[in-house]
Protein backbone atom coordinates (compact mmCIF):
# COMPACT_ATOMS: atom_id res chain seq x y z
CA UNK A 1 0.00 0.00 0.00
CA UNK A 2 2.55 2.50 1.35
CA UNK A 3 4.90 2.04 -1.77
CA UNK A 4 1.33 1.86 -4.31
CA UNK A 5 0.86 5.30 -2.99
CA UNK A 6 4.58 6.72 -3.17
CA UNK A 7 4.55 4.96 -6.88
CA UNK A 8 1.26 7.00 -7.60
CA UNK A 9 2.00 10.28 -5.58
CA UNK A 10 5.51 10.29 -6.99
CA UNK A 11 5.62 9.62 -10.70
CA UNK A 12 1.87 9.77 -11.69
CA UNK A 13 1.13 13.54 -11.17
CA UNK A 14 -1.41 12.46 -9.30
CA UNK A 15 -2.51 15.81 -7.07
CA UNK A 16 -4.18 15.43 -3.32
CA UNK A 17 -8.23 14.86 -4.40
CA UNK A 18 -9.54 16.35 -1.17
CA UNK A 19 -8.85 20.08 -1.50
CA UNK A 20 -8.25 21.70 2.67
CA UNK A 21 -11.60 23.32 2.15
CA UNK A 22 -13.61 19.79 1.95
CA UNK A 23 -11.77 18.52 5.07
CA UNK A 24 -14.35 19.89 7.92
CA UNK A 25 -15.58 16.28 8.49
CA UNK A 26 -12.03 15.21 8.69
CA UNK A 27 -11.29 17.81 11.00
CA UNK A 28 -13.66 16.74 13.54
CA UNK A 29 -12.60 15.23 17.03
CA UNK A 30 -14.68 12.06 16.47
CA UNK A 31 -12.67 11.73 13.27
CA UNK A 32 -9.12 11.13 15.15
CA UNK A 33 -7.86 7.30 15.97
CA UNK A 34 -6.89 8.34 19.36
CA UNK A 35 -9.43 10.58 20.97
CA UNK A 36 -8.50 10.10 24.78
CA UNK A 37 -4.81 10.65 24.97
CA UNK A 38 -3.43 8.41 27.55
CA UNK A 39 -6.50 6.51 28.67
CA UNK A 40 -6.09 4.68 25.20
CA UNK A 41 -2.41 3.99 25.59
CA UNK A 42 -3.26 2.47 28.81
CA UNK A 43 -5.83 0.28 27.10
CA UNK A 44 -2.92 -1.28 24.93
CA UNK A 45 -1.19 -2.10 28.54
CA UNK A 46 -4.05 -3.84 29.80
CA UNK A 47 -4.32 -6.23 26.51
CA UNK A 48 -0.71 -6.72 26.28
CA UNK A 49 -0.17 -8.02 29.79
CA UNK A 50 -2.75 -10.80 28.55
CA UNK A 51 -2.48 -11.37 25.18
CA UNK A 52 0.73 -12.83 23.12
CA UNK A 53 0.21 -10.32 20.67
CA UNK A 54 1.75 -6.82 20.25
CA UNK A 55 2.75 -4.19 18.47
CA UNK A 56 0.66 -1.79 14.76
CA UNK A 57 -1.83 -0.77 18.00
CA UNK A 58 -2.20 2.62 15.82
CA UNK A 59 -2.96 6.10 17.14
CA UNK A 60 -0.80 6.77 14.59
CA UNK A 61 -2.95 9.50 12.37
CA UNK A 62 -6.15 10.79 12.79
CA UNK A 63 -7.91 13.77 12.01
CA UNK A 64 -7.60 16.15 9.14
CA UNK A 65 -4.41 16.23 7.49
CA UNK A 66 -4.70 20.18 7.27
CA UNK A 67 -1.66 21.11 8.46
CA UNK B 1 2.29 -32.17 43.94
CA UNK B 2 5.17 -29.62 44.99
CA UNK B 3 4.42 -26.14 46.06
CA UNK B 4 7.92 -24.54 45.75
CA UNK B 5 8.48 -21.00 46.51
CA UNK B 6 4.95 -20.94 48.75
CA UNK B 7 5.11 -17.02 49.83
CA UNK B 8 6.38 -15.71 46.40
CA UNK B 9 4.50 -14.13 43.57
CA UNK B 10 4.30 -16.06 40.04
CA UNK B 11 2.89 -14.12 38.00
CA UNK B 12 4.15 -10.82 36.49
CA UNK B 13 6.31 -10.17 33.18
CA UNK B 14 5.41 -8.06 29.92
CA UNK B 15 3.58 -5.36 32.92
CA UNK B 16 6.85 -3.26 31.20
CA UNK B 17 7.63 -2.71 27.93
CA UNK B 18 4.15 -2.37 26.66
CA UNK B 19 3.96 1.45 26.85
CA UNK B 20 7.22 2.10 25.01
CA UNK B 21 5.08 1.35 22.16
CA UNK B 22 2.10 3.56 23.55
CA UNK B 23 4.97 6.52 23.57
CA UNK B 24 6.09 5.62 19.84
CA UNK B 25 2.49 5.46 18.57
CA UNK B 26 0.97 8.64 20.24
CA UNK B 27 2.79 11.16 19.25
CA UNK B 28 2.24 11.34 15.36
CA UNK B 29 -1.28 13.40 15.23
CA UNK B 30 -0.81 14.77 11.93
CA UNK B 31 1.99 17.74 12.20
CA UNK B 32 1.59 20.16 14.32
CA UNK B 33 3.20 20.05 17.40
CA UNK B 34 0.45 18.85 20.23
CA UNK B 35 -1.23 21.74 22.12
CA UNK B 36 0.66 22.19 26.12
CA UNK B 37 -1.92 20.20 28.08
CA UNK B 38 -1.82 18.35 31.64
CA UNK B 39 -3.62 15.17 31.54
CA UNK B 40 -4.41 12.96 34.07
CA UNK B 41 -5.84 9.45 34.50
CA UNK B 42 -7.09 6.90 37.36
CA UNK B 43 -7.21 3.37 36.14
CA UNK B 44 -8.34 0.38 37.39
CA UNK B 45 -8.38 -3.07 36.01
CA UNK B 46 -10.28 -5.78 38.41
CA UNK B 47 -11.03 -9.13 37.81
CA UNK B 48 -9.28 -12.64 37.52
CA UNK B 49 -8.40 -12.04 41.42
CA UNK B 50 -6.22 -8.98 40.20
CA UNK B 51 -6.89 -5.59 41.00
CA UNK B 52 -4.53 -3.33 39.64
CA UNK B 53 -4.99 0.76 40.02
CA UNK B 54 -3.20 4.06 39.97
CA UNK B 55 -2.92 7.47 38.70
CA UNK B 56 -1.41 8.43 35.78
CA UNK B 57 -0.13 12.05 34.79
CA UNK B 58 0.99 13.27 31.45
CA UNK B 59 2.32 16.99 30.97
CA UNK B 60 3.17 18.22 27.75
CA UNK B 61 4.88 21.93 27.49
CA UNK B 62 6.04 23.88 24.28
CA UNK B 63 9.28 25.66 24.15
CA UNK B 64 8.74 28.09 21.00
CA UNK B 65 7.25 27.01 17.92
CA UNK B 66 8.99 24.06 17.11
CA UNK B 67 10.01 22.01 20.13
CA UNK B 68 7.42 20.29 22.75
CA UNK B 69 8.71 18.69 26.07
CA UNK B 70 6.31 15.52 28.21
CA UNK B 71 7.18 14.36 31.24
CA UNK B 72 4.90 11.26 32.70
CA UNK B 73 4.60 9.53 36.03
CA UNK B 74 2.21 6.40 36.18
CA UNK B 75 1.82 4.21 38.80
CA UNK B 76 0.56 0.32 39.10
CA UNK B 77 -0.24 -0.66 42.22
CA UNK B 78 -0.99 -4.36 42.33
CA UNK B 79 -2.95 -7.05 44.19
CA UNK B 80 -2.76 -10.25 42.97
CA UNK B 81 -4.53 -13.81 43.79
CA UNK B 82 -5.01 -15.01 40.04
CA UNK B 83 -5.15 -18.88 39.42
CA UNK B 84 -1.21 -18.31 38.21
CA UNK B 85 -0.35 -17.22 41.82
CA UNK B 86 -3.39 -19.45 43.88
CA UNK B 87 -1.83 -22.60 42.54
CA UNK B 88 1.49 -22.26 43.35
CA UNK B 89 1.95 -19.20 45.93
CA UNK B 90 -0.06 -16.54 47.93
CA UNK B 91 -1.42 -13.86 47.50
CA UNK B 92 0.57 -10.83 47.32
CA UNK B 93 1.12 -7.07 46.25
CA UNK B 94 3.29 -4.56 44.74
CA UNK B 95 4.28 -1.41 43.13
CA UNK B 96 5.16 -0.57 39.50
CA UNK B 97 6.42 2.64 39.00
CA UNK B 98 6.85 4.63 35.24
CA UNK B 99 8.68 8.09 34.61
CA UNK B 100 8.76 8.82 31.26
CA UNK B 101 10.59 11.94 29.55
CA UNK B 102 10.67 13.23 26.06
CA UNK B 103 11.13 15.74 22.85
CA UNK B 104 8.99 16.85 20.26
CA UNK B 105 10.48 18.76 17.47
CA UNK B 106 9.12 20.28 14.47
CA UNK B 107 10.63 20.86 11.34
CA UNK B 108 8.50 21.31 7.94
CA UNK B 109 6.04 18.78 8.09
CA UNK B 110 8.01 16.37 9.89
CA UNK B 111 7.51 15.45 13.87
CA UNK B 112 10.82 13.83 15.29
CA UNK B 113 10.56 12.71 18.56
CA UNK B 114 12.81 11.32 21.40
CA UNK B 115 12.21 9.53 25.21
CA UNK B 116 13.37 7.78 27.90
CA UNK B 117 11.71 5.82 29.88
CA UNK B 118 12.35 3.48 33.17
CA UNK B 119 9.90 1.69 35.01
CA UNK B 120 11.09 0.02 38.79
CA UNK B 121 9.52 -2.91 40.54
CA UNK B 122 11.08 -4.13 43.16
CA UNK B 123 12.03 -7.43 40.75
CA UNK B 124 12.29 -5.92 37.77
CA UNK B 125 14.06 -2.66 36.34
CA UNK B 126 13.27 -1.51 32.60
CA UNK B 127 15.19 1.62 30.86
CA UNK B 128 13.96 2.36 27.21
CA UNK B 129 14.89 4.57 24.78
CA UNK B 130 12.70 5.56 21.77
CA UNK B 131 12.73 7.77 18.58
CA UNK B 132 10.12 8.47 16.17
CA UNK B 133 9.71 10.39 13.13
CA UNK B 134 6.23 11.52 11.25
CA UNK B 135 5.85 13.02 8.18
CA UNK B 136 3.24 14.54 6.21
CA UNK B 137 2.93 14.34 2.68
CA UNK B 138 1.03 14.37 -1.07
CA UNK B 139 -0.69 17.70 0.48
CA UNK B 140 -1.55 16.95 4.03
CA UNK B 141 -3.59 13.49 2.82
CA UNK B 142 -0.66 10.88 3.47
CA UNK B 143 1.42 10.92 6.55
CA UNK B 144 4.10 8.05 7.21
CA UNK B 145 5.50 7.51 10.97
CA UNK B 146 8.78 5.56 11.55
CA UNK B 147 9.34 4.53 15.12
CA UNK B 148 12.25 2.99 16.80
CA UNK B 149 12.59 2.08 20.46
CA UNK B 150 14.94 -0.43 22.26
CA UNK B 151 14.75 -1.88 25.75
CA UNK B 152 17.11 -3.21 28.45
CA UNK B 153 15.53 -5.02 31.30
CA UNK B 154 16.99 -6.50 33.94
CA UNK B 155 15.18 -9.07 36.13
CA UNK B 156 15.25 -9.99 39.73
CA UNK B 157 13.71 -12.67 41.96
CA UNK B 158 12.16 -11.65 45.41
CA UNK B 159 13.73 -14.06 47.45
CA UNK B 160 17.07 -14.55 45.72
CA UNK B 161 19.36 -11.88 45.71
CA UNK B 162 22.26 -13.64 43.17
CA UNK B 163 18.93 -13.80 40.67
CA UNK B 164 19.66 -11.72 37.99
CA UNK B 165 18.98 -11.97 34.29
CA UNK B 166 18.85 -9.72 31.83
CA UNK B 167 16.48 -9.32 28.83
CA UNK B 168 16.53 -6.92 25.39
CA UNK B 169 13.80 -5.70 23.60
CA UNK B 170 13.76 -4.03 19.96
CA UNK B 171 10.65 -2.52 18.14
CA UNK B 172 10.26 -1.28 14.32
CA UNK B 173 7.08 0.33 13.96
CA UNK B 174 5.74 1.96 10.34
CA UNK B 175 2.59 3.94 10.04
CA UNK B 176 0.54 5.06 7.37
CA UNK B 177 -2.15 7.39 7.59
CA UNK B 178 -3.88 7.88 4.46
CA UNK B 179 -7.12 10.36 3.44
CA UNK B 180 -9.32 8.64 0.72
CA UNK B 181 -12.28 10.70 0.87
CA UNK B 182 -13.56 13.86 2.72
CA UNK B 183 -14.90 11.13 4.95
CA UNK B 184 -12.81 8.40 5.32
CA UNK B 185 -9.65 7.75 6.61
CA UNK B 186 -7.27 4.65 6.47
CA UNK B 187 -4.30 3.29 8.15
CA UNK B 188 -2.07 0.91 8.09
CA UNK B 189 0.55 -0.15 10.33
CA UNK B 190 3.29 -2.94 10.64
CA UNK B 191 5.43 -3.42 13.66
CA UNK B 192 8.71 -6.12 14.37
CA UNK B 193 9.76 -6.41 18.03
CA UNK B 194 12.48 -8.74 18.73
CA UNK B 195 13.33 -9.97 22.32
CA UNK B 196 16.35 -11.15 23.25
CA UNK B 197 17.30 -12.75 26.72
CA UNK B 198 15.49 -14.19 29.77
CA UNK B 199 11.79 -14.25 28.90
CA UNK B 200 10.28 -16.71 31.09
CA UNK B 201 8.64 -15.20 34.54
CA UNK B 202 11.21 -16.46 37.20
CA UNK B 203 8.27 -17.43 39.13
CA UNK B 204 5.91 -19.44 37.13
CA UNK B 205 6.19 -23.15 36.91
CA UNK B 206 4.39 -25.58 34.75
CA UNK B 207 3.11 -29.44 35.74
CA UNK B 208 4.19 -32.93 34.37
CA UNK B 209 2.26 -36.01 35.16
CA UNK B 210 3.95 -37.85 37.98
CA UNK B 211 1.88 -40.91 39.51
CA UNK B 212 3.57 -41.60 42.87
CA UNK B 213 2.73 -38.02 43.74
CA UNK B 214 -0.95 -37.71 45.24
CA UNK B 215 -1.80 -34.95 43.32
CA UNK B 216 -0.55 -37.08 39.97
CA UNK B 217 1.36 -34.31 38.98
CA UNK B 218 4.75 -32.03 40.11
CA UNK B 219 5.83 -28.58 39.14
CA UNK B 220 8.83 -27.79 37.34
CA UNK B 221 10.23 -24.28 36.35
CA UNK B 222 9.29 -22.77 32.95
CA UNK B 223 12.15 -23.21 30.28
CA UNK B 224 11.83 -20.52 27.02
CA UNK B 225 13.38 -20.00 24.17
CA UNK B 226 15.84 -17.48 24.55
CA UNK B 227 14.97 -14.82 21.53
CA UNK B 228 11.80 -14.25 20.03
CA UNK B 229 10.97 -12.33 16.91
CA UNK B 230 6.88 -10.60 16.37
CA UNK B 231 5.06 -9.26 13.42
CA UNK B 232 2.42 -7.49 13.24
CA UNK B 233 0.33 -6.03 11.11
CA UNK B 234 -3.10 -3.84 11.24
CA UNK B 235 -5.65 -1.98 9.00
CA UNK B 236 -8.45 0.55 10.13
CA UNK B 237 -10.58 2.66 8.65
CA UNK B 238 -12.75 5.44 10.17
CA UNK B 239 -15.30 6.52 8.33
CA UNK B 240 -17.68 10.25 8.76
CA UNK B 241 -21.24 9.35 8.93
CA UNK B 242 -23.69 11.81 7.58
CA UNK B 243 -25.50 12.33 10.64
CA UNK B 244 -22.04 13.47 12.40
CA UNK B 245 -20.63 10.54 14.05
CA UNK B 246 -18.03 8.48 12.88
CA UNK B 247 -17.76 4.41 12.77
CA UNK B 248 -14.10 2.17 13.00
CA UNK B 249 -13.41 -1.11 11.62
CA UNK B 250 -9.93 -2.49 12.92
CA UNK B 251 -8.33 -5.85 12.11
CA UNK B 252 -4.97 -6.82 13.40
CA UNK B 253 -3.03 -9.92 12.36
CA UNK B 254 0.10 -11.09 14.89
CA UNK B 255 2.79 -13.88 13.94
CA UNK B 256 5.80 -14.69 16.12
CA UNK B 257 8.64 -17.65 15.80
CA UNK B 258 6.99 -19.12 19.13
CA UNK B 259 4.57 -20.27 16.90
CA UNK B 260 1.60 -18.06 18.07
CA UNK B 261 -0.59 -16.34 15.53
CA UNK B 262 -3.33 -13.87 16.31
CA UNK B 263 -5.82 -11.78 15.14
CA UNK B 264 -7.74 -8.67 16.35
CA UNK B 265 -11.32 -7.32 15.24
CA UNK B 266 -12.36 -4.18 16.12
CA UNK B 267 -15.70 -1.79 15.34
CA UNK B 268 -15.92 1.17 17.30
CA UNK B 269 -18.82 4.18 17.16
CA UNK B 270 -18.78 7.88 18.52
CA UNK B 271 -21.75 9.96 18.29
CA UNK B 272 -21.98 13.68 19.93
CA UNK B 273 -24.80 14.57 21.94
CA UNK B 274 -24.77 18.49 21.25
CA UNK B 275 -21.49 20.46 21.50
CA UNK B 276 -20.23 18.91 25.16
CA UNK B 277 -21.55 15.63 25.11
CA UNK B 278 -20.02 12.24 22.89
CA UNK B 279 -20.87 8.93 23.72
CA UNK B 280 -19.34 5.71 22.26
CA UNK B 281 -19.78 2.24 22.03
CA UNK B 282 -16.85 -0.17 20.97
CA UNK B 283 -16.96 -4.31 20.27
CA UNK B 284 -13.45 -5.99 20.15
CA UNK B 285 -12.30 -10.04 19.80
CA UNK B 286 -9.31 -11.77 19.67
CA UNK B 287 -8.05 -15.23 19.50
CA UNK B 288 -4.64 -17.08 19.35
CA UNK B 289 -3.15 -19.92 18.96
CA UNK B 290 -0.59 -21.58 21.62
CA UNK B 291 2.79 -21.49 21.33
CA UNK B 292 4.80 -24.65 20.12
CA UNK B 293 5.97 -25.20 23.65
CA UNK B 294 2.96 -24.45 25.73
CA UNK B 295 1.45 -27.37 27.83
CA UNK B 296 -1.20 -27.67 30.16
CA UNK B 297 -0.01 -30.48 31.30
CA UNK B 298 3.67 -32.23 30.25
CA UNK B 299 3.32 -35.93 30.17
CA UNK B 300 6.93 -36.57 32.26
CA UNK B 301 9.61 -34.17 33.63
CA UNK B 302 11.44 -32.23 30.58
CA UNK B 303 9.47 -34.35 28.04
CA UNK B 304 10.82 -31.26 25.76
CA UNK B 305 13.69 -28.39 25.42
CA UNK B 306 11.66 -25.92 25.86
CA UNK B 307 8.37 -26.00 28.88
CA UNK B 308 5.81 -22.95 29.03
CA UNK B 309 2.54 -23.29 30.85
CA UNK B 310 1.53 -19.20 31.23
CA UNK B 311 -2.09 -18.85 30.33
CA UNK B 312 -0.90 -16.49 27.76
CA UNK B 313 1.09 -18.98 25.49
CA UNK B 314 -2.06 -21.17 25.40
CA UNK B 315 -4.96 -21.09 22.65
CA UNK B 316 -7.84 -18.39 23.95
CA UNK B 317 -10.29 -15.92 23.19
CA UNK B 318 -11.16 -13.27 25.02
CA UNK B 319 -13.95 -10.34 23.86
CA UNK B 320 -14.73 -6.53 25.21
CA UNK B 321 -17.77 -5.02 25.37
CA UNK B 322 -16.67 -0.91 26.14
CA UNK B 323 -18.32 2.13 26.11
CA UNK B 324 -17.52 5.75 26.95
CA UNK B 325 -18.99 9.02 27.69
CA UNK B 326 -17.00 12.54 27.12
CA UNK B 327 -17.81 15.75 28.04
CA UNK B 328 -15.95 18.49 26.61
CA UNK B 329 -15.99 22.55 27.73
CA UNK B 330 -14.07 24.95 25.35
CA UNK B 331 -15.00 27.87 26.85
CA UNK B 332 -13.45 27.25 30.03
CA UNK B 333 -13.30 30.07 32.63
CA UNK B 334 -10.64 29.14 34.06
CA UNK B 335 -7.68 31.68 33.96
CA UNK B 336 -5.52 30.04 31.09
CA UNK B 337 -6.98 27.12 30.23
CA UNK B 338 -8.38 26.40 27.07
CA UNK B 339 -10.10 23.56 26.63
CA UNK B 340 -10.83 20.68 29.19
CA UNK B 341 -12.52 17.10 28.53
CA UNK B 342 -13.51 14.59 30.94
CA UNK B 343 -13.69 11.08 30.10
CA UNK B 344 -15.26 7.95 31.71
CA UNK B 345 -14.75 4.82 30.07
CA UNK B 346 -15.37 1.26 31.51
CA UNK B 347 -14.72 -2.19 29.58
CA UNK B 348 -16.07 -5.53 30.20
CA UNK B 349 -13.35 -8.24 29.07
CA UNK B 350 -14.07 -11.83 28.67
CA UNK B 351 -11.29 -14.52 28.43
CA UNK B 352 -12.00 -17.74 27.75
CA UNK B 353 -9.11 -20.81 27.19
CA UNK B 354 -9.06 -23.97 25.42
CA UNK B 355 -5.96 -25.65 26.74
CA UNK B 356 -5.62 -24.14 30.25
CA UNK B 357 -7.25 -25.75 32.83
CA UNK B 358 -8.26 -24.37 36.29
CA UNK B 359 -6.01 -26.83 39.00
CA UNK B 360 -7.96 -24.47 41.76
CA UNK B 361 -11.22 -25.22 41.03
CA UNK B 362 -13.28 -27.06 43.71
CA UNK B 363 -13.64 -30.89 43.52
CA UNK B 364 -11.25 -34.20 42.83
CA UNK B 365 -10.01 -34.25 39.17
CA UNK B 366 -7.25 -36.07 37.79
CA UNK B 367 -4.98 -33.97 36.11
CA UNK B 368 -5.98 -32.91 32.67
CA UNK B 369 -9.85 -33.33 33.65
CA UNK B 370 -9.65 -29.90 35.26
CA UNK B 371 -12.80 -27.43 34.58
CA UNK B 372 -11.20 -25.12 31.43
CA UNK B 373 -10.48 -21.93 33.01
CA UNK B 374 -11.91 -18.65 32.17
CA UNK B 375 -12.83 -15.38 33.69
CA UNK B 376 -14.12 -11.42 33.51
CA UNK B 377 -12.45 -8.57 34.32
CA UNK B 378 -13.96 -4.59 34.36
CA UNK B 379 -11.43 -1.51 33.48
CA UNK B 380 -12.24 1.87 34.56
CA UNK B 381 -10.48 4.44 33.23
CA UNK B 382 -11.63 8.52 34.51
CA UNK B 383 -9.43 11.13 32.72
CA UNK B 384 -9.33 15.03 32.65
CA UNK B 385 -7.41 16.48 29.90
CA UNK B 386 -6.68 19.99 31.09
CA UNK B 387 -5.30 22.10 27.31
CA UNK B 388 -3.79 25.54 28.29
Amino acid sequence: MIALLLTLQGCSGLKPWVKPYERDNLADPIMSLSRHGYADSYMHHVYQSRESARGSEGGSGGGCGCN
Amino acid sequence: MVVTDRNRPVIRRRILAPLVLVALSGTALAVTLPEDSVDTLYHRYEGGGMVIDGPSVLVRKSAGPQVSFTGQYYVDSVSAASVDVLATASKYQEKRTELTAGVDYLHDNAILSLGYTNSSENDYEANTVYFSISQEFFGGLSTLNLGYARGDDTVGKVGNDNFSENTKHQNYQLGLTQVITRNLLLGLDLEAITDEGYLENPYRQNRYVDPADPTHFLYQAEDYPDTRTSLSTAFRALYYLPYRASIKAEYRYFTDTWGIDAQTFELAYVHPLGERWTIEGKVRYYTQSAADFYGDLFPYQNSQTHLGRDKELSSFAGTTLGTGVTYEWKQARLPGIDRVRFNLLLDYLDFRYDNFRDVTAPGNYLPGNEPLYQFDAFVTRASMILDY
